[in-house]
Order: structure tokens, then C-alpha cells, then sequence
């Protein structure tokens, strides 16, 4: 799902031509444990990653599982504790931060509060000594990318929350960077600009094609913003994939539980056979889940998405899975309504049905229903 | 707004009599000349025309002081002197405060309580123990006293001020925006030199002038450790038994002028900075 764009001369980096271009940016083993009073405390235990040239990557996890840190080593404000990092093929280790070909956004945005936008724009240039005609020229292109020319000449406190944050982002873009770093950059905004901002920066990156390795805590905003993501929990990255795979195929309990809703069932195989693990509940009642490497007799837990399970009063077919259980709590919200259903042996399932035109109540509360959806949809979780 | 409020009062509050000037207002009022009577007398008196050496009955009025202000050598060596001390304090305790503030505001290190301790201990000592504690220390090394030792003592008691200012600011600015400084290709000099630096600078400059200020009225500590020099306030102090002339009232109002058109630029630099 990476997207190689133009060779950009970082993409050199690896060997001889012909093969393929060094990631931008590639983690082995990277750990970090830091000395926190008389103890330790290990923020990141051990990443591997590469992140291709061109990507639109997210680091998505909860509040101090690791994500700033991870970033504040790549960007070379932390030396990690164990293992490498290599920007565009080379092992930057003990190369500082302001010999590092990578920019990094502030969550707090950083802004050089004594300067005015268009200084704050070309602090980058200037210190690589780009010739001044030049930095004009780049600084103005950058402030027209961010439509903020008419600020130019405005300090940063004159600004909005929002025109901080495109200050940020243009300071950090103009000097073309392999990688730009950003840590929660749309954290402290509200959520109507949280969300333009969203699509700006999807643009924005489309047009500069640079590398962005975006740091979030919000699902909704890496599922819509990234190329892939890397699920964090605990300094340890529990699934890297694109969107769809993260969302449809969540590898782990804390994936299925962190990225939407999921429903988590558990049970004990009756049968294993063409490698469908079955879980019978009694009364024609089972689930199907791909079962490679599960036995008879043993307890397993899978997942199944709301939106994949279809609600009906008439029995459902038997290839599918099945189960059925008391209607106990309806919300309606528009164009779907929301059903939870406790089944035979007391879990409660949630259902997102739309709401089509026909259909337009299929069950109220206290009702006995059925829940069946196709077997592909549920996924075994290891432990 | 006002004018609107006005014309609507008398047809709002007819049944109440309320007192124009709040309490609060007269308290502010009372302070402000209580503050200022004495500077105000200090002028007056720089224009008074006596003809004896007791300038403290109102004679008439002449600008002839201002005319013959330097007329007392030793009183001009005395407030060179005390411009000279005054500076010099400013700059030593500017840079020296400057970077104890932001060491104590930046880093964790061993002993950082006792310095703590130390610099408010400085502030909070009575003067007179300062100053006699300084004096036996130079005499038991063997320290001429003087100009030198003047300035070492009012840098000494001015330090912390300056350290306390720009700890305090250090304290409350985002260590972010030195690193997204560093992020963007400046070394660890030329980020203090662009970023660091001018940040700070209105602290230092508060803490700088504050020194100033402190250094140029000080009597107390000065007088323990002045030996044969003599300062500003220290040739007041000697010519109280035989009158004060009107050159000091004259050198006082200049003083206090340059003092006003300073803050005025200070305050008038501010608001357009804003
Ligand atoms: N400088 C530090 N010293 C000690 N512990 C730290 C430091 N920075 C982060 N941590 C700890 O490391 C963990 C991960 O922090 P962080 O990387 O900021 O998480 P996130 O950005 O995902 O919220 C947290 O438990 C945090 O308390
Ligand atoms: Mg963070």
C-alpha cells in the first residue's frame, strides 16, 4: 500500500541501482528506558519498522504508550537505549538533531514567539544557508500552500489556534525535509477544525510528496489520513497494516478493542473441519471463525465487527454464523440504529443496522432476535 | 458607551444618592500623592531661591541651580562614582544572574536547594549584616576597600534579583521551542543566540535595571565598604549637618526624569510591540 512517488535524491540512499530504495525511515529494535527518579521506566521496548519514501504512516496508540517517544528518537532528541535507526539507509546514531535531514511539528506548535510568521518560515533556510532571493521565493510559495500570505508579517500570539498550527506545519515543510515528524499536531483544535485540517494535510502531503509520519491518539483520524498505521500499546507495536486490514482483521484484543467497536465472543471448539473452528451454543445456535491451528476443546475468543451482523426475527442460514438472544437497548441515530443484544450464555452483542426505507423497525426492546453473519468476518484473537 | 450610561442615569437612579468617589478610588488617590509628595517636594526645592545653606523654606522661585548644577566638584566625582558602581553593576549582575537564572530554571543538579536558599538569603538579609559581614571579609584578606570593592559588594546583593527574574521566565517558557529550533538546523549557539537570548532578554533587562536602581540609592551596605570613595547618596549623607545645596534637589529631579522618560519609552515600546 506504500506510495513511491518521485525519486527524491534520498531514495538513492541503498546500494547499487536497480534496488529497491532504502526506506526513509527504518527502526530495528529500537527501545528506549528512561531513568525516572530512583527506577526506570521503559517507554518503548522494541519497534521494527520501515516506513517507505512517499507514505502518509501513523504511529496510533493510546496516552503514554510510546508514541512521542519513538518520535522524538527519530527526530534525534532522544538517543534510543537499544537498537538502530537509519534515515534513508544511513544509521544516524549520535547525529543530533540539527544535522538530521527530518523536521519534526510540535503538538504545542513551538512557534519562535519573538518572530513573525515569515521569520519563523525561513529560521530553516536561513541556517542552511540558502541564498536570500531564494528563501523569499520559498518562504512565500510555502506561506501560499498554507494560505496564510496575508500573516506574513504578523507574530505568531496575533494568530488563531488553527493559523499556528499551518505556521507550524510551513516552517517545518519549506525546507524540504525526507521526513516530516508530527506529533498530535491537530490535538489542541476543535473538532470542526480538526477535521478541515484533516483533508489539508492529506493535501498538502499529496502535493509535496514528502514522507509524513503522523503521531495520533484518535482511530477516526489515522483511519482516514494514513497509507498504514502501526497500532501501539504498551511500547510495543501490536499491528502494522493499511486501514482496511488494521479495521477489518484486528490482530490483537487491544486492536479490536482500540480501533472502532468490536464485539468479543468466547467459547469453547466443538469441531474443527475444512479449517472452520465451530462453537456450538445449542438450538441450532453456533459461530464459524477460520480456525487454522485451533482444537476441540479448546477456549478460543474472536471478534466481530457491529455493521457485519445482520438482525432478523426468522431463522438465519446455516452457513452462516448464528446466534440469537434478547433485544436489550435500541438507539436510533438517523442512518443506522444501534442494537444491543444479550445472547444465551450473557455477552452482549452490538448491532449497527442501517436504515433503509422498508425496513424501518426491526425489533424493540425486550424482542428475541437472531444475529447471523457470514463466518469470514470473525477473527480468532491470540490469547 | 459612557455618554450612553450617562444620559440614561438620572432617569434610572433618582431614589438613591451614591457617593461618586468609591472608597477605593479616594485609598488609590491617598497612596499616589502620599508617594509622590516628596518627590514633588524634591523639585520644588531644586527650583527654590535661597541665598544662605538651608534649603528648606520656600524663597522664591529661579532656574539659576540648574545654571551652576555641577558647581561642587566632589559632589560631580561622587555621582560619577555612583553611575560608575551603577553600570557596572548592572552589566556584572546581568550576565551573572542571567546565567545562574537559567541554570536554576533549566537544569536539575546537586545542590540546587542550597542555591535556592542562598539567593533568597542574599535578598532577605538584613543590609547591615551584609554590610558589616562583607567589611570584616575584606579586612581579613587584605582588601583595600573602594570602588572595586563597592561594586563587588552591590553585585553581590543585586545578583539574585537578576536570577529570580529570569528563572521565573526561563520556568514558564516551552522548552519546545528551543528544540524545534535545533530540529530546524541551528546548533546549540545559535539557537541561545536567536531564540534563547531574545526570549529572556525582557527579564534580563528588568532584572539588569532593577540592579541598577538598587545599586545607585544604596547607603548602608556602601558605607561599610566604601573606604575613601564616595557615592551619591554618601555625600548627601555627609552634607545633612551642614545644609543639602540645591544641586542635589537639581541633580535628584534629573535623575528622577531620565528615570520617567525611560519608563515612558519602556511602556510606549511595549504597546506597539503588542
Ligand atoms: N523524559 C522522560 N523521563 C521519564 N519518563 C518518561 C519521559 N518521557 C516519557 N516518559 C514516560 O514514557 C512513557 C511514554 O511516554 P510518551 O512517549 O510521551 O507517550 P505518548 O506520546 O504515546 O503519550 C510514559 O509512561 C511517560 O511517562
Ligand atoms: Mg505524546
Amino acid at each position: 500500500m506504500a506510495i513511491t512517488t518521485e525519486e527524491t535524491p534520498a531514495a538513492h540512499g541503498a546500494g547499487p541501482t536497480g534496488a529497491p530504495p532504502a526506506p526513509a525511515i527504518s527502526l530495528e529494535g529500537v527501545g528506549k528506558t528512561y531513568r525516572s527518579g530512583p527506577g526506570t521506566v521503559t517507554a518503548v521496548h522494541r519497534i521494527d519498522l520501515e516506513i517507505q519514501q512517499g507514505e502518509f504512516f501513523s504511529l496510533l496508540g493510546p496516552s503514554g504508550c510510546g508514541k512521542t517517544t519513538t518520535m522524538r528518537m527519530i527526530a534525534g532528541f532522544e538517543e534510543p537505549t537499544s537498537g538502530t535507526i537509519r534515515l534513508a539507509g544511513k544509521d544516524v546514531t549520535g547525529v543530533p538533531p540539527n544535522r538530521r535531514d527530518v523536521n519534526m511539528v510540535f503538538q504545542s506548535y513551538a512557534l519562535f514567539p519573538h518572530m513573525t510568521v515569515a521569520d519563523n518560515v525561513a529560521f530553516g533556510l536561513k541556517r542552511k544557508k540558502v541564498p536570500s532571493a531564494e528563501i523569499k521565493k520559498r518562504v512565500a510559495e510555502m506561506l501560499d500552500l498554507v494560505e496564510l500570505t496575508d500573516r506574513a508579517r504578523y507574530k505568531p500570539s496575533q494568530l488563531s489556534g488553527g493559523q499556528q498550527q499551518r505556521v507550524a506545519l510551513a516552517r517545518a515543510l519549506v525546507n524540504r525535509p525526507s521526513a516530516l515528524l508530527l506529533d498530535e499536531p491537530l490535538g489542541a483544535l476543535d473538532l470542526k477544525l480538526r477535521q478541515a485540517m484533516q483533508l489539508e494535510l492529506k493535501r498538502i502531503q499529496r502535493e509535496v510528496g514528502i514522507t509524513f509520519v503522523y503521531v495520533t491518539h484518535d482511530q477516526s483520524e489515522a483511519l482516514t489520513m494514513s497509507d498504514r498505521i502501526a497500532v501501539m500499546n504498551k511500547g510495543v507495536v501490536e499491528q502494522l497494516g493499511t486501514p482496511a486490514e488494521i479495521y477489518e482483521t484486528p490482530a490483537t484484543r487491544f486492536v479490536a478493542g482500540f480501533i472502532g467497536t468490536s464485539n468479543i465472543l468466547t467459547g469453547t471448539v466443538d469441531t474443527v473441519s475444512d479449517g472452520w473452528a465451530r462453537i456450538g451454543y445449542g438450538h441450532g445456535q453456533h459461530v464459524l471463525a477460520k480456525g487454522d491451528g485451533t482444537a476441540p476443546n479448546e477456549e478460543i475468543v474472536l471478534t466481530v465487527r457491529p455493521e457485519k451482523i445482520r438482525l432478523s426475527a426468522e431463522e438465519p442460514d446455516a452457513n452462516l454464523s448464528r446466534i440469537r438472544g434478547t433485544v436489550r437497548e435500541v438507539v436510533y441515530l438517523g442512518s443506522t440504529t444501534h442494537y444491543t443484544v444479550r445472547t444465551v450464555d450473557d455477552t452482549d452483542i452490538v448491532v449497527f443496522q442501517q436504515n433503509s426505507s422498508d425496513a424501518s423497525n426491526l425489533a424493540e426492546r425486550g424482542d428475541t432476535a437472531w444475529l447471523s453473519w457470514r463466518p469470514e468476518h470473525s477473527y480468532v484473537l491470540p490469547g | 458607551m459612557r455618554a450612553a450610561t450617562k444620559e440614561a442615569a438620572p432617569a434610572a437612579a433618582p431614589r438613591r444618592w451614591r457617593p461618586r468617589i468609591s472608597l477605593g478610588k479616594l485609598f488609590t488617590w491617598a497612596v499616589l500623592v502620599w508617594l509622590f509628595v516628596p518627590i514633588a517636594g524634591m523639585i520644588a526645592f531644586s527650583f527654590n531661591d535661597i541665598s544662605g545653606r538651608q534649603n528648606v523654606s520656600w524663597q522664591g522661585f529661579t532656574l539659576k541651580w540648574y545654571g551652576q548644577a555641577f558647581a561642587y566638584p566632589d559632589l560631580n566625582q561622587a555621582l560619577i562614582n555612583t553611575l560608575v558602581v551603577g553600570v557596572s553593576t548592572m552589566v556584572i549582575s546581568g550576565i551573572t544572574g542571567s546565567l545562574l537564572g537559567l541554570a536554576m530554571g533549566r537544569y536539575r543538579f546537586r545542590g540546587q536547594q542550597i542555591s535556592n536558599l542562598v539567593m533568597f538569603a542574599a535578598i532577605s538579609a538584613p543590609e547591615v549584616v551584609i554590610g558589616a559581614a562583607l567589611l570584616s571579609l575584606f579586612l581579613t584578606i587584605n582588601m583595600t576597600t573602594g570602588l572595586l570593592t563597592v561594586i563587588i559588594a552591590h553585585v553581590m546583593f543585586t545578583v539574585s534579583f537578576v536570577a529570580i527574574t529570569v528563572r521565573a521566565r526561563v520556568m514558564t517558557m516551552d522548552p519546545r521551542i528551543e528544540e524545534a529550533a535545533r530540529d530546524l538546523g541551528a546548533d546549540s549557539w545559535t539557537t541561545f543566540r536567536l531564540v534563547t537570548f531574545p526570549m529572556l532578554f525582557p527579564a534580563i533587562m528588568a532584572g539588569g535595571l532593577l540592579s541598577f536602581a538598587l545599586s545607585v540609592d544604596d547607603f548602608i551596605i556602601t558605607t561599610f565598604v566604601s573606604g575613601e570613595l564616595s557615592t551619591f547618596p554618601l555625600w548627601i549623607w555627609g552634607s545633612t549637618r551642614i545644609g543639602i545645596p540645591p544641586q542635589v534637589n537639581v541633580m535628584g529631579t534629573l535623575i528622577f526624569v531620565v528615570g520617567v522618560v525611560l519608563t515612558v519609552i519602556n511602556v510606549v515600546l511595549a504597546r506597539r510591540r503588542s
